[in-house]
């Protein structure tokens, strides 16, 4: 047996060692950052991280059915939106803190996913993009008719100026986002590693002959756009706590669907680091751009760095470092 | 040729709008056959195929495999009961490498291994029976023909089939290939798979049936014994003219 084939048989990384090693890293990587911004002392910086996070967790999100599966869901905004007209809804109803509105957005979200994927998964390719588009454009309009939610007229929500031990509100989001985004990339990479992850993987490449290979490519593909669904929902549900107000335009805004598809594409698609890096890096740029030129500017940085990528690195970041390995 | 009927097609038809690309086929095959298929181009041998893979619903008629009826049955279900097949154009999963490809059917196949250790083991005794764990970490756009031809059987064999389907699996390759592709299947079959060939190799076809079926324009106009078959005319006229 060469060395290669003996490199071969040895099991992927995702291993218990690898999963400390990432666990592990991650809670000191978040330590690092809560007390890297106390020091700022700063609520812009919450403000920003949060952003960001934000960002991390959609693409993620948009990444396990997209990335994985390459199925585009064009339509991230619409769950992205549902997850925060959930909060608000329920905490009109019944008076529910941010967590377990959180909750109830994923398993909406999930609901919704699995809706959908049901419904549409049997399109394949343009026209499975084209259902999601169509699905967002159905909720926006329910939701702009839904006036115990505040219809077109959008809801404020009134929150707290801060819940103990936390310094400010901002900073408790930051902390509830950062440990919703660890969570959502910890998932993505227990789903590479996987024996989904290589189903999916599989249907990918290509779906007939993953299907001859007995691989189950519609439930597998079920899975990914209920995962998919509740993470991106779960990514909106502190949205109208973050911004204070919010309103259909805000909520369905195109901006959440392009980022959700560009960041893990310029990060590269179909690994679950890639979406991190993408999103982490527009995002910022996104934000600079923000506070210094204008945040309408922020689509046209969006759709000049994913055509730099798509000319240069159709592989993103990742396929960059990667070389000459193949995906 | 003495084993049960493993498969029985009872009047398949399959048209695609109005072309009728199966008319009424009935074929039985027994278990531990080498079957041929042959037929000119467009007789209807890759869509009987993608039939009984249930890549397509049959307009008409009926498969049963081990006594059992398979309409409506998904495609990776006819798999789990241990049909397989290999595709005309070497359909690899180019992401993942060699092993990864082969390990595929055994994570989500019957056999459903309990560790992804022990399914990537049975994957390397795959390549390893198609010659091709020296290649394991490769991936499939540095192979070569023979090679992913090679790939294909290895992921189809994966399944544990007891009826392969090798779907054009000597086109494209040299002489020598298309003897060791032979060797392959031979030593399958000898091991106790069932297989049709669907070729258009003659040389392959005559040497490894032991029965032979002619589809010319979505009909079955011949079965039988290759050599008297071949010697046919409706057979001859169908691949040279009248």
């Amino acid at each position: 047996m060469t060395v290669k084939t003996e490199a071969a048989l040895r099991p992927r990384p995702a291993l218990p060692a690898g999963h400390i090693a990432f666990w592990g890293g991650a809670a000191l990587l978040c330590l690092a950052l809560v007390a890297g911004f106390r020091v700022l002392d700063n609520e812009y910086a919450w403000f920003a991280g949060y952003f960001i996070l934000q960002y991390v967790l959609l693409a993620t999100a948009w990444n396990i059915l997209g990335g994985y599966a390459g199925y585009v869901n064009f339509g991230a905004a619409g769950f992205l939106a549902v997850g925060a007209y959930t909060t608000v809804a329920l905490r009109k109803a019944f008076g529910l803190d941010l967590l377990p509105c959180i909750a109830a957005a994923a398993c909406i979200g999930g609901l919704l996913g699995l809706g959908t994927g049901w419904l549409a998964l049997r399109l394949k390719g343009v026209y499975f993009a084209i259902a999601t588009l169509s699905l967002a454009v159905l909720l926006h309009t329910i939701v702009v008719n839904w006036s115990f939610v505040g219809g077109s007229r959008g809801a404020y929500v009134l929150r707290p100026a801060s819940i103990p031990p936390f310094v400010s509100y901002g900073e408790y989001l930051f902390v509830v986002m950062l440990v919703l985004a660890v969570i959502g990339v910890g998932i993505a990479r227990g789903i590479e590693g996987s024996r989904l992850g290589m189903g999916l993987a599989a249907l990918r490449d290509d779906e007939r002959a993953a299907e001859a290979a007995g691989v189950p490519t519609l439930r597998l593909k079920l899975v990914a756009t209920t995962l998919s669904g509740a993470l991106m929902a779960v990514a909106g549900a502190p949205l109208s706590h973050y911004t204070g107000y919010l309103n259909p335009e805000a909520a369905f805004g195109l901006a959440f669907s392009v980022n959700a598809i560009a960041m893990p594409l310029i990060g590269g698609a179909g690994t679950w680091f890639g979406p991190v890096i993408g999103a982490v890096l527009l995002a910022s740029l996104q934000q600079a751009a923000t506070v210094t030129i204008s945040s309408a500017a922020n689509l046209m940085i969006v759709g000049v760095v994913l055509v730099i990528f798509a000319a240069a690195a159709p592989r993103g970041i990742v396929g960059l470092i990667r070389g000459g390995r193949h995906r | 040729m003495s084993g049960e009927i493993l498969l029985r097609a009872e009047g398949v038809g399959k048209r695609f709008g109005g072309f009728v690309a199966l008319n009424g086929i009935d074929l039985e095959v027994r278990a531990g056959e080498r079957l041929g298929l042959i037929g000119p181009n467009g007789s209807g041998k890759s869509t009987f195929v993608n039939c009984l893979g249930g890549s397509f619903p049959a307009h008409e008629g009926r498969f049963i495999f081990d006594g059992k009826p398979m309409a409506g049955l998904a495609p990776h279900r006819r798999g789990h009961l241990g049909l397989a097949r290999t595709f005309q154009l070497p359909r690899p999963f180019n992401s993942l490498s060699v092993l990864e490809n082969v390990t595929v059917p055994l994570l989500f196949g019957p056999a459903r291994e309990t560790s992804p250790a022990e399914a990537r083991a049975r994957a390397m005794a795959c390549l390893e029976q198609v010659e091709l764990a020296g290649r394991a970490a490769q991936h499939p756009r540095e192979l070569t023909q023979v090679d992913l031809r090679r790939l294909e059987i290895a992921r189809a064999i994966a399944l544990r089939p007891r009826l392969l389907v090798a779907d054009e699996a000597m086109a494209g390759l040299s002489h020598t290939e298309v003897a060791q592709m032979l060797e392959l299947l031979f030593r399958l079959n000898a091991a106790g798979t069932t297989i049709i060939m669907i070729e258009h190799v003659m040389r392959a076809v005559r040497e490894f049936s032991q029965r032979l079926v002619v589809f010319v324009a979505g009909n079955k106009i011949a079965d039988g014994d290759p050599n008297e078959v071949l010697a046919m005319q409706d057979v001859e006229e169908a691949y040279l003219g009248r």
